[in-house]
């Protein structure tokens, strides 16, 4: 028998008739008093929500079809291309969509990028900072072939930014295919100095994979680069990946010719899917300077607030970040328990300590930066349309952070030390 | 040295204690070195072994906190952690 859990539902004897998964009402994200502020998923920007509901109806069809429905799904997944475009300023031909989100476009633009220059070599030059889907790849690339010189990892300083000097020195290398860097770190918020690196990989003959999964919505796109990649998720809205590949850049990806997205996604874009980003998209355009400086406003409370608490180390503080992100470390506090005390007093936010990880490794961007791993939160504010009570999940997290970490140290028997 | 011994000689200046965190989980390392550190004369050498992969991190990034000089920091093939530091 089906079982149904709307809230229609009365016993697995008397199915109400509406299905599985169906709701009378949409059910709230989060429920009442609970401060999100962990945006790496948030809550959909509820214009997106009602978009892709509406979408469902309208842009089913495959838009590859010659039917009347299927022209219709086609134009609405122009439309929606247009959209996201126009805001990073490049031709709607330039951007295709990737399922499987900002990883499966960064995946696309380094193979697209490194095939064409398999002939000078397959090495792969990025910062340490950069985002697990292009390193773990890299040094399993590397390992593979017994073969380190296969991935350099640039150092960053104590701010979390790569030296164009040695970024310079690492493209020296022979065989280097390719280079990728952020234009911010998700992680700690860092803006990573991509014109001068670009400039670096020009004088190299080495194109440039510009990563802005935690970036693009939030700043303004890059000018150089020769792919970038993105995710609507950045925007609130579906974790939908976008890639940039300008018409100059030469760029193949390895293996059979592809039909989806002009050749370089592994799979067509589902149209509703789209359609959400794109919503969600033109919606942080439209808010993205306010937003912008309000989430600053409340981080810069989040920072006050951190520093009148003893031994809290705050990485990257006096670099040039994102402006909804911080990350900071308490000194001699498990990652775990602090993210555990704050969920039960309802505040929800991530960690990038390696307790608090599926892999039990510290976040390799903190220890790349010679910063605290332990005892660490990381703050990724969302967009106010999305969660419209962030701000007061803001004032309550540094009310609440002096005592909990006070309580944690005492109960570990830490306080003086 | 085998694991749970604890080296600690006279702590004169120029002296070295072992910190044997090996088998602790973060923040364990780091806070047995606090406590060593704390009772140590300035100049002592401070050899924190540790198994946590995140002590090679934190255990430097303590000492920057604190004042006190990282002199080396090994993660060797058995993905064991020796850090030492000089107290301040």
């Amino acid at each position: 028998m089906a079982e149904c859990w709307c809230q229609n539902y009365r016993s697995p004897a008397q199915p109400c008739g509406r299905g599985r998964l169906s709701y009378r009402s949409v059910p709230r994200p989060t429920a009442p008093g609970r401060g999100l502020l962990d945006a790496m998923s948030s809550p959909m920007h509820p214009q997106a929500a009602q978009t892709l509901a509406a979408a469902l109806d309208a842009g089913w069809a495959d838009p590859r079809r010659l039917y009347a429905e299927a022209r219709q799904a086609a134009a609405l997944l122009d439309r929606a291309r247009e959209t996201i475009a126009t805001d990073l300023e490049v031709a709607p031909s330039d951007l295709s969509f990737h399922l499987g989100g900002g990883p499966a476009a960064l995946a696309a633009g380094l193979d697209g990028l490194a095939w064409p220059r398999r002939r000078t070599g397959a090495r792969l030059v990025a910062s340490a900072v950069e985002h697990s889907a292009i390193l773990i790849p890299g040094r399993y690339a590397a390992a593979q072939a017994s073969d380190p010189d296969l991935l350099a990892e640039v150092p960053v300083d104590a701010l979390g930014r790569v030296d164009p000097h040695d970024w310079a020195a690492a493209l020296a290398h022979p065989g280097t295919a390719v280079a990728a860097l952020q234009q911010a770190n998700g992680e700690v918020g860092i803006i990573q100095p991509v014109a001068a690196a670009y400039e670096r990989c020009r004088e190299a003959g080495v194109p440039l994979l510009v990563d802005g999964q935690a970036s693009l919505g939030r700043l303004p796109a890059p000018e150089t680069y020769d792919a970038l990649a993105g995710d609507a998720s950045a925007v609130a809205g579906p974790p939908l990946g976008v890639l940039v590949v300008p018409a100059r850049t030469r760029f193949r990806r390895s293996g059979p010719p592809r039909e989806a997205e002009f050749g370089r996604a592994d799979a067509p874009v589902w149209v509703p899917m789209a359609l959400a980003a794109a919503e969600a998209w033109q919606q942080a355009a439209a808010a993205r300077a306010s937003d912008n400086a309000k989430a600053e406003r409340l981080i810069a409370h989040v920072v006050a607030a951190v520093q009148s608490i003893p031994d809290l180390d705050i990485p990257a503080l006096a670099g040039e970040r994102l402006p909804h992100v911080v990350t900071f470390s308490a000194l001699y506090v498990d990652g775990e328990a602090i993210v555990t005390e704050l969920d039960r007093r309802g505040l929800a936010v991530a960690s990038g300590s390696a307790c608090t990880s599926s892999t039990l490794e510290p976040s390799h961007v903190l220890a790349a930066m010679g910063a605290l791993t332990h005892g660490n939160v990381r703050l990724r504010l969302p967009w106010a349309a999305a969660v419209p009570d962030r701000a007061d999940a803001v004032r309550r997290l540094c009310a609440e952070l002096p005592d909990v970490v006070r309580e944690l140290r005492e109960r570990l028997g830490v306080s003086g030390l | 040295m085998t694991p749970g011994e604890l080296a600690v000689e006279s702590p004169d200046a120029g002296a070295e204690v072992v910190v044997d965190a090996r088998g602790t989980r973060c923040p364990m390392p780091v806070i047995l070195a606090a406590r060593a550190a704390k009772e140590l004369p300035s100049g002592t050498r401070l050899v924190v072994l540790a198994t946590d992969p995140a002590a090679a991190a934190d255990v430097p990034a303590w000492a920057r906190m604190r004042g006190h000089t990282v002199e080396s920091v090994d993660n060797d093939a058995d993905r064991q952690v020796r850090a030492v530091v000089v107290t301040s």
